[in-house]
């Protein structure tokens, strides 16, 4: 990319984000700027503030100074449910799933936010649902699990419910996707399955990911920032940053190779 | 240690029979049920009083929209009698002073029922689990005093020999066969519509609400509006329920707001089986029944009920119909 980036480029951009808890500064005056179509990896050694800038721009944290603007808009004061609506979505660590439904319904729940908007007729029969059930079918096949449709999440392997947690965020068709720490817990299999699914989804969109496993940032990411200690260390392409004195100090100097 | 097993299987996350999702061989099982309870409604005043009857349905359908905000819902309110005990005054009223037809006075008093659980749920959906539950039983203490000293609702007196009217202005409802069969329907009307609620696009958020909250809020759902909406709903069925009871015992008094009834109803849904479709209806036969045989050992029926209430836990947490549903291995 390189030189000035045009302003319209940005999708996400954050001004002096701050989050203070108790004293404790988690993250101190992060700006942060990710241009639309591409996959920006946030980084950094434990304890840098990564899920807490995370929880910050999917606003389930209010940030104590600071700005965020999405696609122009100034989103700081706005509540989760309202960012998910503008098109900003979020995974979670641990993986969210809603367990007692089946994987069918977990996707279709997430589709019928999008197609039918709010759902507050309690007085029609769930079948008029059935008709997102093709749509859903699809996305769940786009993700490896066809066979598993009828399954309770709950039965679900640890890698496949994340599959299913990003079938059912890809069925919002969000502009722009924050995932938190997608591979986290995986096994080589699921990593490259997993990775594979990010680079196809990441074609009409833009991905913010939090991610510990360097060799997928590597592979993956457009560009990277490097925090610690809740500020940005370093950013940049993966090359240049991987060579950066301060980012190795920080990383090795926590314990990190 | 098979007790332990018994009490610890129903809190674990393990995919047990009963939690799996729904399938249509469930639903046709329930319209089965359905049926024998429509049978079952007919069929019950030649054997049993009809009087006891309509305090079964009228209880039962408490039960049951109580049931719609916890087991459905997730929020376990501790002030529903408020809704079902405001509801009894404004239907006894509409009856007695007002001059409405039963109909219309069970209409009014539940939507006085609706609206007051919508400034109510209002409040109260702002904080959750412990709080939420406290400030429902606050405001409903609240509802309480005020009944206790406004006018419109005779105090200690309560609302006397409320007329039962004539049904439309035609049908006379003073014959208890008559009443019954109007009791009847409401009753199984509210338990459709219960039934529909859970299963409508609307059921399917909440569950999902239920499910994981965080989740749904990260899809875009605005869960606070869901949840009040569950509130208003339950809140209007409890109200049904009341005012349909003031109907039908020609009285309306300070008991049906009292925080006691409240706790009533708790336990009658858990009894029952909290989260299962049919669940409260039996939980409120049970309890219904114990009161009204067991009264000849006056203040010991409360007793004998905190004991029933104890084993119960103790023993079959998922309640009556949780445990039958459970060895079938189909949702009930």
């Amino acid at each position: 990319m390189g030189g000035m980036r045009l302003a319209q480029d940005v999708i996400l951009a954050t001004s002096g984000l701050t989050k203070e808890f108790k004293g404790f500064r988690a993250v101190s005056g992060v700006n942060l700027e990710v241009v639309r179509g591409t996959i920006h990896a946030l980084i950094g050694p434990n304890g840098a503030g990564k899920t807490t800038c995370f929880n910050l721009l999917t606003k389930f944290l209010h940030p104590s100074a600071g700005s965020i603007r999405y696609k122009d808009r100034d989103i700081t004061g706005m509540k989760p449910a309202d960012v998910a609506r503008l098109g900003l979505v979020r995974s979670f660590q641990i993986s969210a799933v809603f367990p007692h439904m089946s994987v069918l319904e977990n996707v279709r729940i997430a589709l019928q936010r999008r197609r039918r908007g709010d759902s507050f007729d309690f007085w029609r029969p769930e079948r008029v649902l059935r008709a997102l059930d093709g749509e859903a079918l699809d996305l769940v096949e786009a993700v490896g699990l066809s066979a598993f449709a009828e399954h309770q999440a709950a039965e679900l392997s640890y890698g496949r419910k994340r599959a299913l947690e990003i079938a059912t965020t890809l069925a919002l068709d969000p502009e722009m996707l924050l995932l938190d720490e997608p591979m986290a817990g995986m096994g080589h299999e699921d990593v490259d399955r997993t990775a594979a699914l990010i680079r196809r989804i990441a074609n009409d969109r833009t991905i913010l990911m939090v991610e510990h496993n360097l060799s997928v940032v590597a592979s993956l990411s457009d560009r990277i920032t490097v925090l610690a200690r809740g500020q940005v260390l370093a950013e940049g392409d993966y090359a240049s940053v991987s060579k950066d004195p301060r980012v190795v100090e920080a990383y090795i100097g926590s314990g990190h190779a | 240690m098979a007790d332990t097993a018994a009490v610890t299987a129903p809190v674990t996350d393990a995919p047990i029979a009963a939690a799996r999702p729904e399938s249509r061989d469930d639903r046709a099982l329930h319209r089965r049920v359905f049926v024998g309870i429509a049978v079952a409604l007919a069929l019950a005043p030649l054997v049993l009083y009809p009087v006891f009857l309509m305090k079964v349905l009228c209880f039962g359908l408490f039960a049951l929209a109580f049931n719609l905000l916890l087991g459905y819902g997730g929020l376990l309110s501790f002030g529903h009698a408020a809704y079902f005990g405001m509801a009894s005054y404004v239907a006894a009223n509409a009856a007695k002073h007002w001059g409405l037809t039963p109909e219309l006075a069970i209409l009014a008093g539940t939507l006085v029922a609706g609206l007051l659980g919508l400034a109510f749920g209002a409040l109260a959906i702002r904080r959750q689990g412990i709080y939420f539950s406290m400030i429902t039983l606050a405001l409903a203490q609240m509802a309480f005093f005020f009944s206790l000293q406004a006018p419109f609702t005779g105090g200690e007196d309560g609302i006397q020999a409320v007329p039962r009217g004539h049904l439309f202005g035609v049908v006379s409802l003073a014959d208890d066969r008559v009443l019954y069969a109007v009791v009847a329907a409401i009753f199984f009307l509210g338990m459709l519509a219960i039934y529909r609620i859970i299963h409508s696009p609307f059921g399917q958020v909440l569950k999902a609400i239920r499910d994981n909250e965080p989740r749904a809020v990260s899809l875009g759902y605005r869960v606070n509006r869901y949840k009040l909406a569950v509130f208003v709903l339950s809140a209007s069925l409890a109200g049904l329920a009341g005012a349909t009871k003031a109907i039908v015992f020609q009285l309306a008094s300070l008991t049906d707001v009292h925080w006691t009834m409240s706790g009533e109803v708790v336990l009658m849904t858990l009894v029952g089986g909290m989260g299962t479709v049919f669940g409260p209806i039996i939980g409120a036969l049970v309890i219904v029944t114990m009161e009204t045989y067991l009264a000849p050992f006056g203040a010991w029926v409360t007793v004998i009920q905190g004991l029933v209430f104890v084993l119960c836990v103790l023993l079959f947490r998922e309640g009556i119909v949780g445990v039958l549903a459970r060895r079938l291995g189909r949702p009930l």
